[in-house]
């Protein structure tokens, strides 16, 4: 075997385990779930094997779906802009700080090491009833009653930057480290301000990581169930919560297979989007 | 049959005059040969059995099992009981469903209707009762509803009962009211933003004909239950999902009122939370069964369920989770405590509960669960 064809296989080895683990446990699964959305679920509960377009028909025509999927992108997009204000001047400080920078990176990651469950449902103590800001405003005579905070859309879409926002903070980190700081000087000693410098120079230097930040946390509040289930009220379900209906409660597999196509092939067209213009190469970079 | 029965019946044969004797030596060989063949990986099979799995409700109830009966069951016997837990029936049917044949053992099933459901997806074990000599102590009411639906035979045996009745924060809400209002009061305005609900189908249909003044194993106006429900989720603070997130809910104050679990109820009592506690008329009463899944180890889930069973061990369960057991207190000793839980039947007739029918609810399970599922998500 020649020097060049060890070579263009060399690759080829080193990806096979990675390539083995994906498609075992991601395309082999994602095929058992087309193959499950053209089933159909028997009045027992027993699936009928075969091909039907019935679920498609249902999850596509149906405007109940449709609507909670559009209620379901907009808390998304919310989250995703609310992460965005919130993560862009946290990753600015610490990108700009000198000497702390591991001990806030270290800060930020922090609330990884606890479950997000526990820390969804930490909210509970806090905005409850009887949890601590409605004893301080009560103690501090603000209030005499307490306030009815928790299990609306504004406390999924608190639960959701509580989850989301370092995500966003590590991408815009990623983004400002890479810019050489003497472009902010050269602007300035040009005749800039220091906010003008910021906004011609470091700004759009920085966007893609600002968009990375966007499509990971749009992505993944888009597809969260824990959160509208425990800080939710009766009307503030999210498209997670259809499929989970479905399979769980129904126990329709072949609808909550369409379904969760249908907010894959949503979800994954937005990715693609997102590598058509500025590749995947800074998302990368933000996860790692 | 034993080996020592095919022995003799083949000796009783050959004695006959049925086989010759060069047929019946043939035969003996070739059940001598595998008699040797198979024991020794029967053996092994049987000794394979080093942990049975039990699935149930967490919790209180959890700590229960654990405490009185696995604990001890693994002393006695040296197998191992995994204790898993759910938040529903329908979350868990579809984990079996998803699981191998063997991977699931023992479940504790609420309701003949989930009884009926596991079983019409082949689901069901068939129990050798003679394993369990303890059913005996068992109401006879409670075990014939599951008889009738495995031809029969038993897949389960009957554990305990009680009721999902109403829930009320005495502080804010008197009993004289409640008695006043009974199910109602779900719907009433007043208390908008401090009611809840479990977000279980049936127990939603159920509770909305208690509120139309209809049969709940028998409505007509489904239109006028479907409005029921919309009416209490608009009111609705919350659709509770589990018995822990219930008792926060009630014990934090979120809520006032809802309809809740006889056994958490009185677990809230006990730890000294004002929280009363009322049956409606034709309020939902349940019997919950300890369930052998298809594939299981059958002999150490037997023995198992067997020592569950036990007199010692089931009031000690019951008194651990507040549900009175399926003990017919007219054979057992019930002691102090098991009187004074919420839906103790003293006679042990069960006459007062009204239970689940299951062909009624079972026979609407698709369209209705999937009706409620929009109109709790605001259709």
């Amino acid at each position: 075997m020649g020097i060049e064809a060890r070579e263009r296989r060399q690759p080829w080895i080193l990806l096979a385990p990675a390539l083995t683990s994906v498609t075992l446990l991601l395309f082999v699964p994602l095929a058992f779930i087309v193959v499950y959305s053209f089933w159909l679920r028997t009045a027992t509960g027993a699936d009928q094997v075969g091909f039907y377009l019935d679920n498609w028909q249902e999850a596509l025509g149906d405007p109940f779906y449709r609507d909670i999927l559009f209620s379901t992108l907009r808390i998304a997009a919310i989250t995703t802009v609310v992460c965005a204000v919130m993560g862009y001047p946290a990753a600015y400080f610490i990108a700009r700080s000198r000497g702390n920078k591991a001990i806030l990176l270290l800060m930020l990651m922090l609330p990884f090491w606890i479950s997000y469950i526990i820390r969804t449902m930490s909210w509970i103590n806090i905005l409850g009833v009887s949890g601590a800001l409605n004893w301080l405003l009560q103690t501090l005579g603000i209030i005499n009653e307490p306030i009815q905070m928790l299990y609306n859309e504004t406390t999924v879409i608190l639960g959701l930057v509580h989850f989301l926002l370092p995500f966003m903070i590590l991408n815009v980190y990623v983004a400002l480290e890479g810019i050489d700081i003497s472009l902010e000087d050269a602007a300035c000693s040009l005749g800039s301000t220091r906010w003008q410098s910021f906004l011609e120079v470091t700004l759009p230097l920085s966007l893609p990581g600002l968009a990375a930040g966007g499509l990971l946390c749009f992505v993944l509040s888009a597809g969260t169930y824990i959160t509208p289930l425990v800080l939710g009220g009766p009307r503030d379900a999210m498209f997670a919560n259809l499929v989970f209906e479905a399979v769980i409660t129904q126990l329709n597999w072949p609808l909550g297979s369409a379904l969760s196509l249908m907010l894959l092939a949503i979800l994954g067209g937005l990715v693609l989007i997102y590598n058509h213009f500025l590749g995947m190469g800074q998302l990368m970079k933000g996860l790692g | 049959m034993d080996n020592t029965k095919r022995y003799e019946r083949l000796r009783e044969r050959y004695l006959n005059g049925d086989l010759d004797r060069r047929k019946f030596l043939g035969l003996i060989g070739a059940a001598g040969l595998a008699y040797g063949v198979q024991t020794p990986f029967a053996r092994q099979a049987l000794a394979a059995t080093e942990q049975v799995r039990f699935d149930g409700w967490g919790g209180v109830v959890s700590e229960a099992f654990r405490k009185y009966a696995f604990d001890p069951y693994t002393k006695k016997t040296g197998i191992k009981v995994v204790d898993g837990t759910f938040g529903g029936g329908d979350e868990y049917l579809s984990r079996v469903k998803a699981s191998q044949p063997g991977e699931y053992n023992i479940a504790h099933l609420s309701g003949v209707f989930d009884y009926a459901r596991y079983h019409n997806l082949g689901l069901s074990s068939v129990l050798n009762e003679d394993n369990i000599p303890n059913l005996k102590f068992v109401i006879p009411k409670l075990v014939d509803v599951f008889r009738a639906v495995t031809d029969g035979k038993l897949s389960c045996v009957p554990y305990d009962y009680g009721t999902t009745g109403l829930a009320y924060n005495r502080k804010y809400i008197s009993d004289d009211e409640m008695k006043e209002k009974g199910a109602k009061i779900l719907l009433d305005e007043k208390y908008k933003g401090k009611i809840a609900g479990w977000s279980d189908w049936r127990t939603r249909i159920w509770y909305a004909s208690l509120q139309t003044g209809q049969d709940p194993n028998g409505a007509t106006d489904m239109d006028a239950i479907w409005d029921a429900i919309r009416k209490h989720r608009d009111l609705s603070l919350k659709y509770w999902t589990s018995g822990a997130e219930l008792m926060s809910l009630l014990a934090e104050e979120e809520i006032y009122v809802t309809e809740g679990w006889s056994g958490r109820i009185y677990a809230l009592q006990e730890q000294g939370h004002d929280i009363g506690y009322m049956d409606p008329p034709n309020g939902f009463g349940w019997q919950e069964c300890l369930f052998v899944i298809k594939g299981s180890p059958m002999e150490a889930c037997e023995e198992l369920l067997n020592f569950m069973l036990a007199p010692e061990t089931s009031i000690a369960v019951a008194e651990g989770q507040n549900y009175p057991p399926a003990l017919d207190p007219t054979k057992v000793d019930l002691g102090k405590k098991i009187p004074t839980l919420p839906a103790f039947d003293p006679k042990g007739t069960l006459e007062g509960l009204t239970f689940a029918k299951p062909d009624y609810w079972n026979g609407h399970e698709q369209e209705w669960s999937k009706m409620f599922g929009r109109i709790q998500k605001g259709y």
